[in-house]
C-alpha cells in the first residue's frame, strides 16, 4: 500500500532513537552491573556477580529497597482513595460543571514538580504553615517534628503530586460504563449502593489497576520528594542511585540496582496488563 | 355493508377484553426539558395484562413517558398511581422493571448472573434464584448459554436474556424500549410473535414504546398514538386504523386519502366539484370538514353500473393512473383526479389495472367508508 521508501522514512527515526538512547543505555547499564570497582577508583570490566551480592547482603540497599516500595504502596493506596471519590464524583454527579473540575484537577500537573515539592515543604516546616497554625490555636505547645523531614512527609507529596495520574484512568474507566447499566440495575431493584458494588466498581477495575500501577511505579523511582522532605529516616532507593552514580562513584553497584528496580517495575507493569485484559469487557 | 359489520363486532370484542382493572394510572403528565416541552398533559390508564403499544414519531416523547414510568425521569407535573403514589418512588422500589432498546446487558456478568440479577440484589435464597433463573432461561430458550457472557451471543439471544432478566423479577408492568429495533427484518417479525405469545402466557401488562406502526398493529392490544408530547388517540389496532380520530393519525397508520368537503344542513360536498352533494349518515355541523378514506375502500366503477346514478351514498370519480406500486397481493395505485386530487387506490394485483399506467380509469367509493377526522392542530 505505501511505498518501500515512505516505510524506511516512517520507521527508521523512532527504530534509531528507540536503539541509541533505550536499548544501548540498557545494555551499557546490564554490562556495568557485572563489573566492579578498584581501589584506585577505576572501572574494571571483571564479570563478577558481586554488585547483585552486595544488593542482597547489605541491609542499607534491600531496607531501603523495602522501604521505597513500603512509601509507594501507600501512595498507591491513597491515591486510590482520594482519586476514585474525586473520578467517581466527576463521572456521575458534577453535571455542568465536570468540564470545569476536571480541569482543575489537571491544573496541578502543569505545575513544575519541584515548585509543588517545595510548598510542602513551607507547609510542613517546623516554622512552616501548619506548625505555626497548630500553636497558634494553641494544640500544640512545640511544633512537631515528624511533619518535615519523615516517610510522612514523602508520602504525603508524592500522594499528592500522583494523585491525578491515579484519577485519569480511573475517570475514563468510569466514563466508559454505559448509563444504560446503571438505569438497568435500579431498574431490577439495585439500592445505589448495590449498583455501585456490583457494576459500576467491577467495570471500572481496569481504570483502577492502571492507576494503581501509575502511582506505585512512578512513586517507587521517585527522588526528589525523599531529597526534599524525606531526611535520613525518609531516603528511598533512587537516592541510593544517585549517590552511587555521582559522589560514591560506584557505578556498577548503581547499575545492579537499578536494574533490579527494572525487574521489579516491568513484572508490576505485565501484571496489571494482564490484570487489565482480565477485567475488561469492552 | 358486511366488512364494516364484521368491524364493528371485532372492537366490541376488544373492549370487552379491556374490562380488567387498571393497574397503572397516569395523570396529567408533562416534562420540560428546561424551555423544551416533551409531554404534555398526558393521561392514560392502563389496564392489568394489557399489551399496550406507545406509537410516535421519533421525538414524540414516547420514549421520555415510558422513562418516567421506570423512573429514571421525573416528571414536571402530573401524577402516577399503581396502587399507591408511583411517581414519589425510586426505581429500585417500583414492582416496574423494564427492557432497553440495546438490552444493557451487564458485561461482567454471564447470562444466569444477568437474569439472577434482580433476585440476588432481593437477597431471595439461593436456591429459589438457580430455580427462577433456570425456569426464565428455559422460557426463553436460552438455557444452552447460561455460562456464556452477553458479547458472546448475538444481539436476539440478548434480546432474550434481556427479556428472561425482567420477568424473572415477577413484575407488575414491564417496560419495553423499542426492544426489536435492532433486530434485522425476519428476526424481528419472528420476535415479535413470540413477545406476544410470551405475554399472553404471564399475563403481566406490557408497555411497549415503538416508532414502526406495523409492530404496534400486530402486537398491541391497545395503541396510544403520541404526537408532538400530547396523546392523539388511545384505542385498539382496529378501531384505530378504521376510526382515526384525527388526520394524523388517519395518515400515521397505514396509507390514507384525506378529503377535503365543506357540510351545509347535513349534505356534504366533497372537494370534487363533479360529484354531488351527499346526504351523511351523521347530522354534522356546518363549516368546512376533513374526511379519511383507506385506499382499499375506493375501488374500480362497475362496468354495468358506470355512468348511470346509484345510490347517492356512492361517490364516483375519473382519473388517470400516476404511479403503481406492487406490495405483493395488493397493490397501491396513485389516481390524478380533477382539481389536484389525488387518491391513492389498494387493489388486489390481479384484479383491475393491469400496465394502466397513464391510463384513464373510473373509481367509485361508498361514502360510508369516508370516517370524518378532526384536523390535527399544528404543534412545535
Amino acid at each position: 500500500m505505501f511505498s518501500r521508501a515512505y516505510k524506511t522514512v516512517v520507521t527508521v527515526p523512532p527504530l534509531l532513537w528507540v536503539t541509541v538512547f533505550l536499548l544501548v543505555p540498557y545494555l551499557l547499564m546490564f554490562c556495568y552491573s557485572f563489573w566492579s570497582v578498584s581501589p584506585q577508583q577505576v572501572i574494571v570490566h571483571s564479570w563478577n556477580l558481586e554488585n547483585y551480592k552486595d544488593l542482597l547482603r547489605k541491609a542499607v540497599y534491600w531496607q531501603t529497597l523495602l522501604r521505597s516500595m513500603w512509601i509507594a504502596a501507600r501512595v498507591m493506596l491513597f491515591s486510590l482513595l482520594l482519586g476514585y471519590p474525586l473520578a467517581y464524583f466527576l463521572s456521575f454527579y458534577a453535571g455542568k460543571k465536570k468540564d470545569l473540575l476536571y480541569q482543575l484537577v489537571i491544573i496541578p500537573l502543569w505545575v513544575s514538580y519541584l515548585v509543588r515539592a517545595y510548598a510542602w515543604k513551607t507547609i510542613l516546616g517546623s516554622d512552616g504553615v501548619l506548625n505555626t497554625l497548630l500553636q497558634y490555636v494553641h494544640l500544640t505547645q512545640h511544633p512537631l517534628d515528624f511533619l518535615l523531614y519523615s516517610p510522612f512527609a514523602v508520602v504525603l507529596t508524592l500522594t499528592h503530586i500522583y494523585t491525578p495520574f491515579t484519577f485519569l484512568p480511573i475517570y475514563a474507566a468510569l466514563e466508559h460504563i454505559p448509563r444504560n447499566l446503571v438505569e438497568a440495575s435500579h431498574d431490577l431493584g439495585a439500592t445505589p449502593a448495590q449498583t455501585f458494588w456490583k457494576v459500576i466498581f467491577p467495570l471500572s477495575i481496569p481504570g483502577v489497576v492502571a492507576g494503581a500501577t501509575f502511582a506505585f511505579v512512578l512513586s517507587l523511582g521517585d527522588f526528589l520528594a525523599p531529597l526534599l522532605l524525606g531526611g535520613p529516616s525518609g531516603i528511598m532507593i533512587s537516592n541510593i542511585v544517585v549517590s552511587l552514580f555521582g559522589a560514591s562513584y560506584d557505578w556498577p553497584l548503581g547499575a545492579a540496582i537499578s536494574l533490579a528496580m527494572l525487574v521489579i517495575v516491568v513484572s508490576l507493569l505485565l501484571l496489571s496488563e494482564r490484570l487489565e485484559k482480565k477485567w475488561s469487557f469492552s | 355493508m358486511p366488512f364494516l359489520n364484521a368491524v364493528s363486532s371485532a372492537d366490541a370484542e376488544d373492549k370487552q377484553s379491556n374490562a380488567n382493572p387498571t393497574l397503572l394510572s397516569i395523570r396529567n403528565v408533562a416534562k420540560n426539558f428546561g424551555r423544551n416541552t416533551v409531554l404534555r398533559n398526558v393521561s392514560l390508564e392502563i389496564a392489568e395484562g394489557e399489551f399496550l403499544t406507545i406509537l410516535g414519531e421519533s421525538g414524540s416523547g414516547k420514549t421520555t413517558l415510558l422513562r418516567i414510568i421506570a423512573g429514571f425521569e421525573t416528571a414536571t407535573s402530573g401524577e402516577l398511581w399503581m396502587g399507591e403514589r408511583l411517581d414519589h418512588q425510586p426505581p429500585y422500589r417500583r414492582r416496574v422493571n423494564t427492557v432497553f432498546q440495546n438490552y444493557a446487558l451487564f458485561p461482567h456478568l454471564t447470562v444466569e448472573q444477568n437474569v439472577g440479577y434482580g433476585l440476588r440484589v432481593a437477597k431471595r435464597p439461593g436456591a429459589e434464584i438457580a430455580q427462577r433463573v433456570a425456569d426464565a432461561l428455559d422460557k426463553v430458550k436460552m438455557t444452552a448459554h447460561a455460562k456464556s457472557k452477553p458479547s458472546k451471543i448475538s444481539g436476539g439471544q440478548q434480546q432474550r436474556v434481556a427479556l428472561a432478566r425482567a420477568l424473572v423479577n415477577r413484575p407488575r408492568l414491564l417496560l419495553l424500549d423499542e426492544p426489536l429495533s435492532a433486530l434485522d427484518a425476519n428476526l424481528r417479525r419472528q420476535m415479535q410473535v413470540e413477545l406476544k405469545s410470551l405475554q399472553r402466557e404471564v399475563g403481566i401488562a406490557f408497555v411497549f414504546v415503538t416508532h414502526d406502526q406495523e409492530e404496534a398493529m400486530v402486537m398491541s392490544d391497545r395503541i396510544a398514538l403520541l404526537r408532538s408530547g400530547e396523546l392523539e388517540q388511545v384505542a385498539t389496532p382496529r378501531e384505530i386504523y378504521n376510526r382515526p380520530a384525527t388526520a394524523y393519525v388517519a395518515q400515521f397508520i397505514g396509507h390514507t386519502n384525506l378529503l377535503q368537503a365543506e357540510a351545509r344542513g347535513g349534505v356534504v360536498r366533497i372537494g370534487m366539484p363533479h360529484c354531488e352533494p351527499l346526504a351523511w349518515p351523521a347530522s354534522l355541523p356546518d363549516g368546512p370538514v376533513l374526511f379519511s378514506l383507506r385506499p382499499e375502500h375506493i375501488r374500480l366503477a362497475d362496468a354495468v353500473t358506470s355512468g348511470s346514478s346509484t345510490d347517492d351514498k356512492t361517490v364516483r370519480v375519473r382519473g388517470r393512473v400516476l404511479h403503481q406500486a406492487f406490495h405483493g397481493a395488493t397493490e397501491l395505485i396513485r389516481v390524478q383526479c380533477p382539481d389536484e386530487l389525488v387518491l391513492v387506490v389498494r387493489m388486489a394485483s390481479a384484479g383491475g389495472v393491469s400496465n394502466g399506467m397513464h391510463q384513464e380509469i373510473e373509481l367509485e367509493f361508498s361514502a360510508a367508508d369516508a370516517v370524518l377526522v378532526r384536523e390535527s392542530p399544528e404543534r412545535s
